[in-house]
């Protein structure tokens, strides 16, 4: 922990609060059909000729039940497409690599998880996906999934911030408006950045490089047909194999990475996401990576106060996420920079904490920061292994999704996922000051406490369950790198990024079995639709109800101690849910390590 | 019916309740509360499984005795309330006797018996006679002593036509005779409805209890998640977790606490306000309260003490004080309203004694008529008039002195009312008359303004006598000349910016606004109508009671809600004993996160379920007498209310679970 990552962090965060304000306020006008954008002499006619092509009438708004049927219908149609074009790939154009099909549950798991923004990947990049899939089958769901996210996390702060109204806007002005004045310019600024860094963006077939070091290496002799050999005892037959070449991995990269980070997808292009040199070239690629990741998810909190008129409000809630953050990244990096006592006894690496799974180019600091980042958001990117982390650094990403992806968190989503915490703290403590609970001036009532409540608890239900199915299943254990309490992590990661549409793994778990990308790919459509779909009927009720003027009786959601009602009941809430099976996992994990044992 | 204060803890309702308390196990009762009902099941799956734990026997029974004894707990408390409410529902039975009317049929009257009157009949009460069933007067006036519905032993006066026409059956003409249209079937009448209410027979869940229920059963279904799914987790990290120790940790994190005394504070609202006299038709009116945002004050009655009186008497130029006082004396003796009554009064002030109306034998009084706006005497030599300036210059027909127009003109602008006091030929001076505003009255709008509610004050008075008032009283706003439509259009106005309304209210041109507000307290002296169109009648019909009942509901709400907050934050401290005593076994290691150091693993989960339910018989007190209210804004209240039930929430049950801990320990029971 030293002075040069203590002065990253902090110009880290001064970035994050500078682009608040004036992302928030052009977001802010991105949401508004009326708004007026410096971009409206090339984008106007584009957006216009869309709506023409849609044959949709901006003009005209939805009420709640059309809003989501609309952007249920656009879902399920572009889930489709997807599904088609990974199923299709060997048949579809650039393709020098000749990859094949993906396999219907591949295809399944990875069509929802582009879908619902997760970007959960039980397959690596380059091995699989053809540069047409890339660019056409993934890349426009980072772009939509992300638009679809803010769309809702709009409309929901509609419904609060207007009066006896029927409708919460259009799903399809939200959803056109936002990829082309909000994600595409600033994506094509960021991918131009990238190239500058050393990204690369081309059509070229992989090139192979050859090596000035060979390396032998020991590998599972297969027959003609591909089959491990065995011998008589049934162990597989080794044999060494000499490498002298790497193949290199090439494509449109950078045009990927930007949305990737600035959508809060986090869907690799490689199997090393952000750890590959390509990915993430330089610390400065690194850093913007970063930000492009939060800034959004931050500026959403302006825009939620500008919507109110009540922009402290607004600063209230990014305080309450910053806090958080910065106590995760605290911890995480702590942890990570501590190290693990046995290496230590072991004298592996004594002085730069636990570097075990990490990129060097980017060390403790960094890959912790990282770490935290994409799991504060439901990005899900990594330059990192989160596998390989201490116990405790392994528990703060973990825990992170676990809480909801509140902090600053997806984009959208991160926003109407800390509303829903926002209303549950509001109806808790709200009594207490003596009236019906409001949130600014909307009084919280039976309905509204059902629909955030149902989208709480389906998130705990998807993780909890699917996470006790698997560790008691053949088909759950077989994907299992490692025992003990770090197994039980794993399985609890990966259906808590998959709930929490993150899609970040702990990585040692070996997914891609037709269960795995099963179970994974419901977890990830409960977690997103289970969520939205009550929300969505949260905005419509909260549109309905009269705003009651503020008064000293109002309960505050501005100050101090609303911050610190806000953080308790995400940490208190969070953590009762979960604490029980992270004992068992990371907690557990923890103290076994420094009695000496490891998994 | 007087309420006495009955105490939390008096032996004739504590017995009844323990009993009660094993009636409400009854399954199809607790299944509406979804958190206790999940602790009975968890109670009777511990029980079967005594017998199913060999080695383990006596923990198993421990841990089953006491998840009884939470469920007891938490239905003895609800039995508590209801026994406070059953113990008034008793007195106010008492109070009703076996009656028989005079019913009139065709031309002749019948006597029969008060339970077979119905709607619409007529009837006739004489004096000493009890009336048979509420009803309305048509006919006559009479007092009526109503003590045994307001516990006020002065009779009041009923008479026919007015806002003071409905009588309630059970109470006793006391003089003259009254002819009364019945309007209640007999067990719809207002005593019946009372002792129903008084019960909690007709108790329906109000809609932020309801709100409240389905986060606690939310909560309920993510702990019995997180509890289930551990019984896997274990199997997986080798662990075997008995049934008994999964329902004990279930039960210490479902909010046991709120969910167990969560009726008892409703009941006990209602009982709050029904000591303080108020009668709340539902407990939803009661949470409206809490959230009442403008108070519409009638200034009559509420604000000023009903009438105005004279301060002082201002003579014209020339004439003396005294003899101004002598002839408005005179022009009052017959007056009987309460102004002309403290003109008299005042009058002594400069030595001239109440003359007796006998000892003027050639007087003539003149009445106050709405068309002369003038009273007075006429005597043998002279006529001597008091009245509205416009008025009295016309029966003097001659120009007042300047000063005297100038002294007109300075008590309207102060707020007060001038009476000009004049004979045909000379004006004599002003009489001041004022409204005097009830003591303490801007100290608690103060209180209120401190809440965020606003005051609203109603009046007929012109604009100039109402801002003097309002000033004088601290309100906030007032309406002047009001016209009872005027009202409602206000009330209207407020409700569409988002406000909520509480008024008072007894006159039957009050009834549309005592509908249309949130909260509507009628008077019990009012009539039928307005009655029936507020959602609360005030017995004492003491207006400034609105203040008290806002009080009340938001009482109701704090304690709710600091109780939920209690409830969640101490789980904190269960999870520390509970959890790290459930992987002792298995994983040594994890000993560290034992903070309170305690003395086993079946000692500690003892201990955590021991709390959880003692915590609710030591919580019953708070839960019936309500959290302390204060005044405050409500930034200030959840600053306060966050710091007792939000951090001493998490930091109690870490010293009580130690507690009980030794105890346990140095007893030897785990």
């Amino acid at each position: 922990m030293n002075a040069h990552q203590w002065l990253e962090l902090a110009v880290y965060i001064a970035a994050l609060v500078f682009v608040t304000r004036p992302l928030g306020l052009y977001i802010n006008r991105v949401l508004d059909i009326n708004g007026r954008t410096w971009l409206d002499p090339v984008l106007r006619p584009l957006e216009k000729l869309t709506y023409r092509v849609l044959c949709v009438d901006p003009a005209k708004e939805y009420d709640w039940k059309q809003y989501t049927f609309a952007m249920l219908i656009f879902s399920l149609v572009s889930c489709l497409f997807t599904y088609a074009i990974l199923r299709l790939q060997e048949y579809l154009p650039l393709n020098p690599q000749k990859l094949g099909a993906l396999s219907q549950h591949l295809a399944f798991n990875t069509a929802v998880s582009f879908t619902t923004n997760t970007n959960w990947q039980s397959y690596g990049g380059e091995s699989t996906m053809s540069y047409f899939s890339q660019m056409v089958a993934l890349a426009i769901h980072n772009f939509f999934s992300a638009a679809v996210g803010i769309a809702i996390a709009a409309a929901l702060v509609r419904g609060i911030a207007r009066h006896t109204a029927a409708t919460i806007g259009n799903f399809w002005v939200d959803l056109t408006r936002i990829t082309y004045y909000l994600l595409l310019p600033i994506c094509l600024v960021l991918a131009l950045f990238f190239v500058s860094q050393g990204m690369i963006q081309n059509f070229m077939p992989y090139t192979t490089a050859r090596l000035i070091e060979p390396q032998t290496i020991s590998v599972q002799k297969t027959d003609a047909n591909g089959k491990p050999v065995v011998d008589a005892k049934g162990n597989s037959v080794m044999v060494n194999q000499t490498l002298d070449t790497q193949t290199i991995v090439q494509g449109p990269m950078a045009s990927q990475m930007a949305i990737k980070m600035l959508g809060t997808n986090g869907g690799g292009y490689t199997n090393a996401n952000a750890a590959h040199p390509f990915e993430n070239p330089t610390p400065l690629s690194n850093f913007f990576q970063m930000l492009a990741l939060l800034c959004i998810g931050n500026a959403m909190t302006y825009h939620l106060g500008r919507e109110t008129k009540n922009q402290k409000h607004g600063w209230a809630v990014w305080s309450a996420m910053f806090v958080m953050f910065l106590a995760g990244v605290m911890l995480c990096w702590w942890a990570e920079a501590r190290g693990n006592p046995i290496h230590q006894q072991l004298g592996v690496a004594v002085a730069d904490g636990n570097m075990e799974g990490k990129e060097v180019r980017f060390g403790i600091f960094d890959s912790a920061l990282f770490a935290t980042v994409t799991t504060d958001a439901s990005c899900g990117a990594v330059n990192s292994m989160h596998d390989s982390f201490t116990p405790l650094g392994g528990l703060v990403p973990m825990f992170n999704i676990q809480t909801g992806e509140v902090i600053f968190g997806g984009v959208g989503a991160g926003l109407y996922g800390m509303l829903i915490f926002v209303i549950l703290a509001v109806f808790i403590a709200g009594l207490m000051v003596g009236r019906t609970p409001e949130y600014l001036g909307k009084k919280i009532e039976a309905y509204d406490v059902k629909m955030v409540l149902l989208a709480f608890v389906i998130l705990a239900f998807i993780i909890l369950g699917f996470t006790a199915w698997a560790c008691v299943s053949n088909w759950g254990l077989a994907g299992l790198n490692n025992n003990g309490p770090h197994g039980l992590s794993e399985m609890l990661y990966a259906y808590t990024s998959g709930a929490g549409n993150n899609g970040s793994a702990f990585a040692g778990l070996n997914a891609n079995t037709p269960w795995y990308d099963t179970t994974l790919g419901i977890d990830m459509l409960l977690g997103r639709f289970g969520m939205i779909v009550p929300l969505l009927a949260l905005a419509g009720s909260l549109a309905r109800k009269k705003i009651v003027p503020a008064s000293a009786g109002t309960f505050p959601v501005t100050g101090i101690t609303f911050v610190i009602l806000l953080v308790g009941t995400v940490l208190l809430v969070g953590a009762l849910t979960f604490l029980p099976a992270l004992t068992l996992g990371p907690i557990v994990e923890h103290f076994l390590m420094l009695k000496g044992t490891l998994f | 019916m007087h309420t006495k204060t009955v105490s939390v803890f008096d032996a004739s309702i504590l017995w009844p309740a323990i009993g009660d308390a094993f009636i409400k196990l009854n399954p199809r009762l607790m299944v509406k509360n979804p958190v206790m009902f999940v602790t009975l099941v968890g109670a009777a799956i511990s029980t079967v499984d005594i017998f199913r734990s060999p080695g383990q026997t006596l923990f198993v029974a421990q841990i089953a005795l006491w998840l009884w004894f939470t469920v007891l707990f938490a239905n003895f408390a609800e039995a508590v309330a209801e026994g406070r409410g059953k113990a008034q529902a008793r007195a106010l039975r008492a109070t009703r006797t076996q009656t028989s009317a005079n019913k009139i049929s065709g031309d002749r009257i019948e006597v029969v018996d008060a339970d077979s009157l119905r709607k619409g009949d007529v009837v006739i009460v004489r004096a000493t006679e009890i009336i048979p069933a509420d009803g309305e007067i048509i006919l006559g006036a009479a007092t009526v002593d109503e003590s045994a519905i307001t516990g006020e032993s002065a009779p009041v006066i009923r008479e026919a036509g007015g806002d003071r026409s409905a009588v309630t059956g059970g109470t006793r003409v006391l003089s003259d005779e009254i002819k009364i249209r019945i309007t209640a079937n007999p067990g719809e009448g207002f005593l019946d409805r009372m002792i129903q209410l008084v019960e909690g027979a007709s108790r329906q869940k109000t809609p932020n209890e309801i709100a409240l229920t389905i986060l606690l059963a939310a909560l309920t279904v993510v702990f019995l998640l997180a509890v289930v799914t551990l019984k896997p987790f274990g199997m997986y990290s080798g662990t075997l977790f008995s049934n008994a120790v999964l329902i004990a940790l279930l039960v210490c994190l479902i909010p046991t606490t709120i969910g167990g005394l969560l009726s008892a504070i409703g009941i006990a609202g209602m009982d709050r306000l029904l000591q303080r006299n108020v009668l709340a038709m539902s407990g939803r009116a009661v949470e409206a309260a809490g959230d009442v945002d403008v108070l519409l004050l009638d200034k009559t009655g509420t604000i000023t003490l009903g009438n105005r009186q004279a301060v002082a008497f201002l003579p014209a130029p020339g004439v003396k004080e005294q003899e101004l006082a002598d002839a408005a004396q005179l022009a009052s003796l017959a007056d009987e309203t309460p102004e002309g009554r403290s003109i008299v009064v005042l009058a002594k002030q400069f030595g001239i004694r109440a003359r007796t109306i006998h000892e003027l034998p050639h007087a003539q009084f003149v009445p106050f008529t709405a068309q002369l706006r003038m009273s007075g005497v006429d005597l043998e030599n002279r006529q001597i008039r008091k009245g509205s300036a416009n008025a009295v210059r016309q029966f003097t027909g001659s120009m007042f002195p300047a000063e005297v127009e100038k002294v007109v003109e300075g008590i309207s602008l102060s707020g007060g009312t001038p009476l000009v006091v004049a004979t045909k030929q000379l004006v004599l001076g002003v009489i001041h008359l004022k409204d005097i505003v009830k003591g303490g009255l801007a100290d608690r709008f103060k209180r209120f303004r401190a809440m965020g509610i606003r005051t609203v004050m109603i009046t007929g008075d012109n604009k100039l006598t109402a801002a003097a008032i309002a000033q004088e009283a601290g309100v906030d706003d007032f309406l002047a000349e009001a016209k009872p439509e005027d009202k409602l259009a206000l009330i209207r106005q407020e409700q569409q910016g988002g406000r909520m309304i509480a008024m008072i209210g007894d006159g039957t041109n009050d009834a549309p606004a005592l509908a249309q507000a949130d909260v509507g307290v009628a008077m019990n002296t009012g009539t039928q109508a307005a009655k029936e169109a507020g959602n609360m009648v005030d017995l004492d019909s003491n207006p400034t009671k609105l203040l008290e009942i806002i009080e009340i509901g938001k009482q109701l709400l704090i304690t709710r809600g600091a109780l939920t907050t209690f409830s969640i934050a101490n789980d904190v401290a269960k999870y520390f004993a509970i959890i790290p005593a459930m992987l002792m076994v298995t994983f040594p290691a994890i000993a560290p996160l034992n903070v309170m150091h305690l003395h086993s693993p079946d000692s500690a989960i003892l201990s955590a379920v021991i709390f959880n339910a003692l915590i609710i018989i030591a919580l019953i007190p708070l839960a019936l007498r309500g959290v302390k209210f204060r005044p405050l804004g409500a930034v200030q209240i959840l600053r306060i209310n966050l710091l007792i039930y939000g951090l001493w929430g998490v930091i109690l049950p870490f010293i009580g679970i130690k507690l009980i801990d030794l105890i346990i320990a140095g007893l030897h029971l785990a």
